[in-house]
Formats: structure tokens, C-alpha cells, sequence
């Protein structure tokens, strides 16, 4: 039994793909060590800004021995006529490297057994440069020197150590041997590795801590022991606090937290500054008092020890002034000025080249949002100020302070709207019409901004398939998948039932940069959103190609529950049994359609009169407008009856009137089925 | 930090001698309007090319729409960068850079010295490089890159640059609450050399530049580039390239330029960078790269008569 360890000695890799590239060397050595048959007990990974690591425990010899068993030629092939060796014979042997006189007869086929000799363990590991550190694979590239090769940056040394033994290879004109390096400054450039056991302890006397979960922990301790011991609030709960600590944890390899200040004047700023100032812009971690109200220190980590800590403090109060110096000059001129001076000059920023102005897409966004309003049912007053949000939403893209902080547009909207004047709903109405920022970010609450966040993304998606700038493959340079599927969220949120396709065809018809629009192909793109939701859900993809299929009307609200509704019910025990009995129906209708009206005096069996009895009062519209539940309740409830009509009605009788009517029922049932989708794409086991 | 603090110009002296000592050779400041020392034909035509270069130099960069009328205590219409570029990039750089910062009396043991990701791009230049902001307790002193495209070809050999910004050094170094509190040399304050020029450059570019001339210079700039590049004359073609990208920013400062407007003329510099590119490395090769030592990089980039031999890039 050995240990083994591989480095991988690196310039400064971009923080946020250390962890994956930690990950990936891990698979990678896991799939070479599984090729090569080499045994191993425990793989256990490191990684810094400056290195990649794995460390081998319990690792074997050498691979084991193993015998290959091909099969040849059946034995009847095996000899010619005169019982000499067949052709077939003599080839498969040739391939195989051997005589067809050393092939083994079993089962009636002709064997070759070929030994394939165990290989020391060295000698497989000194493949690692080829087949492991030269195949991985990055998001980002660079080549440095004259190299072609590229990295994701400079390779500077390689340890490779079988317990106290280098393994040698080399990766473009790095040489593999014991030498890592330690910490930039406070450890000398060279460190000598013993051995594959003494990795991690030799580092941490060379101040790397190179367990990068050890590191995140240590980090997370000090910053919370710092905060307890100030009384400060501090919460790395969040998805922003762990983005920061993933990022923190891969810039340092040998942490330090300080705590810094600053003056409290600046509070003064708006929150949403202060904390993208701290947080986006320097890395800080903001604390806060019990009342979760900003406090005038923060939070960092230094590369390095404590000693002359009160320098890299000092510096790091400075710079977070200057910023925050810069905000408050912007946050003051920003408000020299009134909205209609920001409105004048929206009007000249473009939003697409070949689509026009923002201020353009405003105007349309104001007629869409106005359309969309109406089908809403908004009060009067929510009208009003939809409309009025309509009018300026994106003004605060000309002030200072988001030309500076351009992560704060919307935010800073809000906040400058309530200033100069605008009431509450029109400026929540301006941040949230940028959500939902992320897939599973929050959607607009109020419906004023959801109206608005709906309108404004549909409008970018209409012109731009209008523009023929429709997203392909991985390909989707404008967002326009994320908009459709903030879209789809929003209206899910709101519970908004609506006819989609008649609002855009009457918006397509106001504006020539609409106008080659096909909704068709736009409520398509939509539904596509719907799938994929359903599907990120974990609904099987029978039932999400059932629920979403035949979409006309494009209310996604409907499909995005009768999907759900499917999903749920696919668990009971009568769904087999309720599926057979719908689909029989739709697969009956669909040879012959018939859309007159049920005569009742034409029903002849009582399984056909009880049938029309249970469905004669059953309305599409009013069933889904009490949405699928409802629906598939009423259609679930008629199992028995539909049975039954199966079992003594003919549906082809020789009488073309009877014949006709109960085509005619059938058809008039398949309509409501069709309000659950297309349930024949569903697979009954 | 050691007591004496250095004024700017010992800092300039100290990164000069430090250089030099490291095998560059010191150019001076280049003679024509530039938005950065990247655009210095030391960097940018030598960047191009398989042959080694390795200079530093100080340059002035003129970023007009970064005026504040000298009231902002950061921002300025004109700052000065200490550029330094080593090509083929030595495996080592990263330590001189470090090294430097030691010979400027910043012992990092003091500080926090990181390398945070920064890649970076001048689209109008058709120039990309992947590398770093260098923080020094938290302030970006040094913008790091690996030149990997110039001109919008895929370089032969790799320049390492080196971008000191010296009012953000020098601050730091100095301790003064706005760049024009440094000391440039022998008492005489940055503000007392800088601060007026700002204010007028400012109002000049902002408020009082003549829109009409500005834009028949940009024209007849282009049509000069284009004339001295049909001709393989880099040198003069690249002064117009220059002109015509100083002339599209005074333009841009004044806010007058549309956002379509100022896609295309973006596309038009953009267009002449890749051409000069291409000419200046036609151009090594007739001269026989003669810079490039290495025979066996001479044989992989030198073809018969004189011709570039390496296939272009698809790009």
C-alpha cells in the first residue's frame, strides 16, 4: 500500500472555477485510476488560487493481472473442408496476436486468452501528465510564453510524489518533483514535499491551507467570531453571502478576518450602495445591528496573517471611502436633475440596432402593459399608475450613480422615483420590472410591476423574433429565454388566467417593429418555458409533453396546472384505469368528427343515456376556468360510466343517424378531455 | 513603508531603474494622443509578431470622458500609466511584479497583495488579454494581462503587460486624500502641474469642442490610416488610427454621438486596428524579423522571400 500526490501548480485561477476545477481533477483521476485498474482506497482533493491537488491513500502496487477473454470464430467455421485452418481462424488469431493454434475451444467458439500483465504503479502514474493534467477542460483558456498549448493559466510546477518517490513527467516544460510553493510572502518561494503523506501538513507550515473545505470553515469561523464579539449581526446564510465566502475562500490560501470602518455619515447613502459597494465591489462582508439596519463596519479577509494587519485595514477603509466619496457625489447631482431631463436623454440610447430606441420600446411596452392591464382587470388606480410607470421606468439608466453601479438599476429607480415625487406603487413598479433576475430569483409582487415586468419582457420578445434575432441552440445573446421564462413565472405567481395569444395579436398590430412577428412561433417559444419549468420540477416528461401539448390560447397559467394536475394524479391508483377509458374516447373521436350537437331522443342504450346524463351539463370553459383540478375531477368521475358505454354501445351502427350521434357524444367528450392536453402522449405502464 | 515617502517622480525613477534592470529597454512617452499605454505603438504593433520586445515606458493617457473639471478627487481627464511589457512573457513575471512593488518600499508582508481575476478587452482595438487587477490592501494599483489577441489575430507570442496606475500608486504610496495633494518632485503638488489643464480640458471636451471639425477630422483621419495602410506605411497609418480614436472620444464626451452612431464608428477603428495588425507583422517579415533570434522560431514564423509563414488564425 502507497500514498501518492499530484499537484498542479498554478498563477491565480479565476476564484469562481477553482471549486469545479478541483472537482474535475478529482473525476478525472478517478476514471484514469479505473482504466488503468489501479486500486486505491481514498481520493482526497485540495485547492487553492495556486493549485489543484489529489492525494492517493491506500493506493496498490501495481494494476492487477488480468486475463482477456476474446471470442472467435464458431468451431464449425474454425477448420476448412480438408481440416485446415479456416480462413476466419487465421484471421481473428493474426488479430489477436497469437497462432490459431494457441485459441481455446469453448461453447462451441474458438477463444484467444491474452494476459494482460499487472503494471507497477509508478509507471501507470507517470501517464497522469498526457492522459489527466493536459486533458482538463476549462471555461476560460489563456496561453502565455511561445506555447500553443493553452491552460487555464500558466502552469508553473507539478509535484508528483509515490510516498517519498517523484514520479516523473513532464507537462509542456514543467518537470514533475517534490518543489511546491508556499505562501507568496510569508513563506519562502521553494518548498520541499518529503512525501505523499507530509502534503497537507507541509503546506500548512509553508501558511497554505490547502483543504479548501478546512480553509471556507476557518474563514467562517473568524468572521463570526469577529461579528459575536462586536455584537454585530452577520449573516452568511444567504445566497449572496455564500457567493462571497466560495469567492473569498479561493483568493486567499491563508486567511485572516479584520473588521474595518467607516464613517456614519455615509449611511446616509441608499442601503442598496453601501452593500453593492461592500460587497460587489471589495469583497466585504456587511454586518448589521439587531434591527437588520446597515452598521458603519465590515467585514473582510486578508491573505496573510495578523501581523501589520492595522496597514491592509487602513488601506481597505480608504478605498471603501473613495467609493463610497463617488456615491454621494452622484447620489447628489443625480438628484440636480428631474426625471423628464433623465426621459430626454433615454431617448437616445439604443436598444437594439435594428430595432430601435429604448425610449421606443417604452412607448410599445406602455401600449402592451395597457392591453394586458385591461384583460387583467386592474383597478382604476392601478391603471393610473401602470401607466405612469410606463412612462419612466427606465430613467434611472441615465444617472450617475447607476452609470457607476450598474448592478443598481431598477433600485436606484425606485429610490430616486420616491424623491422626486412618484408614489410608491409607480417606483416599486420600476425595480421589479427587472424580475425575476435569476431562474429561481423572486418575480414582481405588486401587480402594477408585474404587469410591467410581463410587458416589457414580451415586448423585447416580440420585436426581437419580429427582428429575426430568435435564440438557437446554446445560443441566446439577448436573454430572451430568461425573459420568456420570467414571463411564464410572473403569471404563475399572479394566477393569471389570460388569453395571451389575443392580446399580442392586438399589440402586434400597432407597431411596425411588431409587425413580422408570428405569434405562433412566439406562444411556442413561451410553451417551450413552460416545459422546461415542469420538467426542472421533476415531472416526467410523458406528462410534461402531455400537459403542454396544443397550446393555442396561451394561457400558461392553465397548461402549467393541468401539467401539475397530471403529474399529481399520475400517483393514484385509478390513473391507469381513468387514462385508458379518456383515451379511448379521444382515439374513437378523432376518426370522425362530428360537432352537432347530442340528440337526446336518438340515444338508444341506457350506458349511452347515462353517459349523456353525466356529461350533458359539462362546460370546457367553466371547468377550466375552475382550473384542472375541476377538470380532470369531472372527467375522472366518468370512468365507470365510459366503461360501461364501451361494453354495450357499437359506436359504428348500421343506423347512420345513431351512428352520427354518438360520434357526435364522443366528440363532445374528446373536447373536454382536450382541456387536459394531449393525454395520449402519456405512458400508461 | 519606509518614512521618506516617494514623490512621483522617484516613483517613476525607481520602476525605471527596476525595469531596466530586468531587460527592458526604456522608451519615452509616446507623441500622440492615447486613451491608454496599450495604445502605444511600443505595445500594440510590437505586441503583434513573433518577436521579442521587451520596453517600459511612462505614458499620459487622455480619457475625456473621465473629465471632472478637477473636482473629482480620482477621476481625471488626462492620468499617467507606467506601462511595462515583456514579450515573449517570462515565466517569472509575476515575482518581478512583486519584486517592483518591494523597490517602490511596499514590503507585501505589510499588506494584502492579491491577484483577483480581471480579464481584459478593448473592443475598438480588436485586443484581448487574460489576466488580473493587482489589489494592494484592497485598491486596484495594477492592472495585469496576457496579451492574447491583437488587432483581432491570435498572437504568435505571448506579451506579458504590466499596467502601474500611477496617481492610484502614488496615492497610496503618498497618503494624500486626492491625487492633486501628490508631490510630483521637489514640493511642486500634482495639483499645482495638473489641475488647471484639467478644468480646461474638461470644459473643452464637455461643453466648448467643435462637433463639425471633430467629424471631418475623424473622416479625413480614417482616409489618411487607409491610404498610408495601402501603401504598408504601419507607422504613419497607425498616428492616423491614433488621431481617428482620440477624435471618436472627444466626440463621445460631448454626448452628441448616438449609441447606433457610435457602434459604427467603434466598427471603423475597429476595422483599421485589425488591418494595421496585419500589415505590421507583413512588414517585420520583409525586414526578416529581425529581432528573432531563436532559429527555430525563425524557421516555424519566416517563409521564403521574406513572407509571414504562419497560416492566419480563423477567427
Amino acid at each position: 500500500m502507497a500514498d501518492f500526490i499530484l499537484e498542479i501548480g498554478l498563477e491565480e485561477m479565476p476564484a469562481h472555477l477553482v471549486t469545479s476545477s478541483e472537482k474535475q481533477l478529482v473525476d478525472r483521476v478517478s476514471d484514469f485510476l479505473a482504466t488503468h485498474r489501479l486500486a486505491y482506497q481514498a481520493i482526497k482533493p485540495f485547492s487553492t488560487p495556486r493549485r489543484l491537488a489529489v492525494e492517493l491513500t491506500g493506493l496498490a502496487a501495481g494494476s492487477e493481472a488480468v486475463q482477456e477473454e476474446k471470442r472467435g470464430p464458431s468451431v464449425d467455421r474454425a477448420k476448412d473442408d480438408n481440416g485446415d485452418w479456416s480462413k476466419a481462424a487465421q484471421g481473428f488469431a493474426r488479430g489477436q496476436k497469437t497462432t490459431p493454434e494457441a485459441l481455446v475451444e469453448k461453447d462451441g467458439y474458438l477463444w484467444a486468452k491474452t494476459e494482460i500483465a499487472g503494471v507497477p504503479a509508478a509507471e501507470i502514474l507517470s501517464h497522469l501528465g498526457e492522459e489527466v493534467v493536459e486533458k482538463m477542460t476549462f471555461s476560460t483558456y489563456m496561453k502565455w510564453g511561445n506555447h500553443s498549448f493553452s491552460y487555464i493559466r500558466p502552469i508553473r510546477w507539478l509535484v508528483a510524489l509515490l510516498d517519498e518517490d517523484v514520479v516523473d513527467f513532464t507537462v509542456l516544460d514543467v518537470q514533475t518533483g517534490r518543489t511546491t510553493r508556499g505562501h507568496r510572502f510569508l513563506s519562502n518561494a521553494d518548498v520541499t514535499v518529503g512525501d505523499a503523506q507530509s502534503y497537507e501538513a507541509t503546506l500548512a507550515d509553508a501558511f497554505v491551507m490547502a483543504d479548501a473545505d478546512k480553509r471556507k470553515a476557518t474563514i467562517t469561523d473568524q468572521l463570526e467570531t469577529i461579528a459575536r464579539d462586536q455584537k454585530w449581526g452577520l449573516d452568511l446564510s444567504t445566497d449572496q453571502a455564500q457567493d462571497l465566502l466560495e469567492e473569498v475562500n479561493n483568493i486567499v490560501e491563508w486567511p485572516t478576518a479584520f473588521a474595518g470602518n467607516f464613517a456614519d455619515k455615509y449611511l446616509a447613502l441608499p442601503k442598496e450602495v453601501l452593500i453593492t459597494s461592500m460587497r460587489d465591489h471589495q469583497r466585504f462582508f456587511f454586518v448589521t445591528n439587531e434591527e437588520g439596519e446597515l452598521l458603519p463596519h465590515f467585514l473582510s479577509v486578508r491573505n496573510g496573517n495578523a501581523e501589520n494587519i492595522d496597514n491592509v485595514i487602513a488601506g481597505n477603509e480608504k478605498v471603501l471611502v473613495a467609493r463610497l466619496e463617488d456615491a454621494v457625489f452622484f447620489y447628489q447631482e443625480d438628484q440636480q436633475k428631474s426625471i423628464d431631463d433623465y426621459m430626454d436623454r433615454v431617448k437616445k440610447l439604443v436598444f437594439h440596432e435594428k430595432i430601435g430606441t429604448v425610449y421606443e420600446h417604452m412607448v410599445r411596452v406602455r401600449e402592451l402593459a395597457g392591453e394586458l392591464g385591461q384583460a387583467l382587470d386592474l383597478s382604476y388606480d392601478e391603471l393610473s399608475d401602470l401607466n405612469r410607470a410606463t412612462e419612466i421606468y427606465k430613467f434611472d439608466l441615465m444617472t450617475g450613480m447607476v452609470g457607476e453601479f450598474d448592478e443598481l438599476q431598477g433600485v436606484m429607480g425606485e429610490h430616486y422615483a420616491k424623491l422626486f415625487g412618484e408614489n410608491d406603487v409607480v417606483a416599486q413598479a420600476i425595480v421589479e420590472h427587472y424580475m425575476p433576475t435569476s431562474a429561481t430569483g423572486s418575480v414582481a409582487e405588486s401587480k402594477v410591476g408585474a404587469v410591467l415586468a410581463i410587458a416589457d419582457k414580451l415586448d423585447s420578445i416580440v420585436t426581437f423574433f419580429a427582428a429575426d434575432l430568435i435564440p438557437s441552440g446554446a445560443n441566446d445573446p439577448y436573454g430572451l429565454r430568461r425573459a420568456a421564462t420570467g414571463v411564464v413565472r410572473t403569471l404563475e405567481a399572479h394566477d393569471w388566467h389570460l388569453n395571451l395569444l389575443d392580446v399580442l395579436t392586438k399589440f402586434k398590430a400597432l407597431n411596425s417593429e411588431t409587425a413580422d412577428a408570428d405569434l405562433n412561433q412566439i406562444i411556442a417559444f413561451l410553451t417551450d418555458r413552460v416545459r422546461k419549468l415542469a420538467a426542472d420540477d421533476g415531472i416526467r416528461s410523458d406528462i410534461v409533453t402531455a400537459g403542454t401539448a396544443d397550446v393555442t390560447t396561451g394561457d400558461f397559467v392553465y397548461v402549467a396546472d393541468r401539467t401539475n394536475v397530471l403529474a399529481q394524479h399520475s400517483q393514484d391508483d385509478d390513473f391507469r384505469d381513468v387514462m385508458e377509458a379518456l383515451s379511448r374516447v379521444s382515439r374513437l373521436a378523432a376518426k370522425e368528427t362530428v360537432d352537432t350537437p347530442v340528440k337526446a331522443d336518438l340515444l338508444e342504450n341506457d350506458q349511452e343515456k347515462a353517459l349523456f346524463a353525466a356529461t350533458q351539463n359539462l362546460n370546457l370553459a367553466d371547468l377550466e376556468g375552475q382550473g384542472a383540478e375541476a377538470l380532470y375531477q369531472a372527467l375522472a368521475k366518468l370512468q365507470n360510466v365510459i366503461a360501461d358505454y364501451f361494453d354495450h354501445t357499437m359506436v359504428n351502427d348500421d343506423n347512420k343517424a345513431v351512428k352520427k350521434n354518438r360520434y357526435a357524444q364522443l366528440n363532445a367528450l374528446n373536447t373536454l378531455i382536450s382541456g387536459l392536453g394531449d393525454i395520449e402522449q402519456i405512458v400508461i405502464k | 513603508m519606509s518614512s521618506e515617502k516617494l514623490s512621483v517622480q522617484d516613483i517613476i525613477l525607481t520602476l525605471q531603474q527596476f525595469w531596466a534592470d530586468k531587460g527592458a529597454n526604456l522608451m519615452q512617452a509616446y507623441d500622440n494622443e492615447v486613451g491608454a499605454g496599450t495604445q502605444s505603438p511600443y505595445t500594440f504593433l510590437r505586441a503583434n509578431g513573433p518577436e521579442p520586445w521587451r520596453a517600459a515606458y511612462v505614458q499620459p493617457s487622455r480619457r475625456p470622458a473621465d473629465g471632472r473639471y478637477g473636482d473629482n478627487p480620482n477621476r481625471l481627464f488626462q492620468h499617467h500609466q507606467f506601462q511595462v511589457v515583456m514579450k515573449p512573457s517570462p515565466d517569472n513575471i509575476q515575482e518581478l511584479y512583486l519584486a517592483s512593488l518591494e523597490a517602490l518600499g511596499i514590503k507585501p508582508l505589510e499588506h494584502d497583495i492579491r491577484f483577483v481575476e480581471d480579464n481584459w478587452e478593448n473592443p475598438s482595438m480588436g485586443a484581448a488579454g487574460i489576466g488580473w487587477e493587482v489589489w494592494l490592501d484592497g485598491m486596484e494599483v495594477t492592472q495585469f494581462t496576457y496579451f492574447q489577441q491583437v488587432g483581432g489575430i491570435e498572437v504568435d507570442s505571448v506579451t506579458s503587460e504590466i499596467t502601474y496606475g500611477l496617481e492610484r500608486l502614488a496615492s497610496y504610496i503618498q497618503d494624500v486624500p486626492t491625487v492633486y495633494d501628490l508631490e510630483w518632485g521637489h514640493g511642486v503638488l500634482y495639483g499645482d502641474i495638473f489641475k488647471e489643464p484639467e478644468y480646461e480640458h474638461s470644459k473643452y471636451a464637455f461643453e466648448e469642442s467643435n462637433q463639425e471639425m471633430l467629424l471631418q477630422h475623424f473622416d479625413d483621419f480614417e482616409k489618411e490610416a487607409q491610404h498610408n495602410l495601402a501603401l504598408g506605411l504601419v507607422h504613419p497609418a497607425y498616428d492616423y488610427i491614433l488621431k481617428s480614436s482620440h477624435t471618436f472620444n472627444l466626440l463621445d464626451a460631448r454626448g452628441t454621438v448616438s449609441v447606433t452612431e457610435r457602434a459604427g464608428y467603434l466598427h471603423r477603428i475597429r476595422t483599421m486596428a485589425r488591418q494595421v495588425s496585419k500589415v505590421f507583422i507583413e512588414e517585420r517579415a520583409k525586414l526578416g524579423f529581425p529581432l528573432l533570434k531563436d532559429e527555430e522560431l525563425r524557421e516555424k514564423y519566416l517563409g521564403p522571400k521574406g513572407k509571414y509563414a504562419k497560416k492566419e488564425e480563423q477567427d
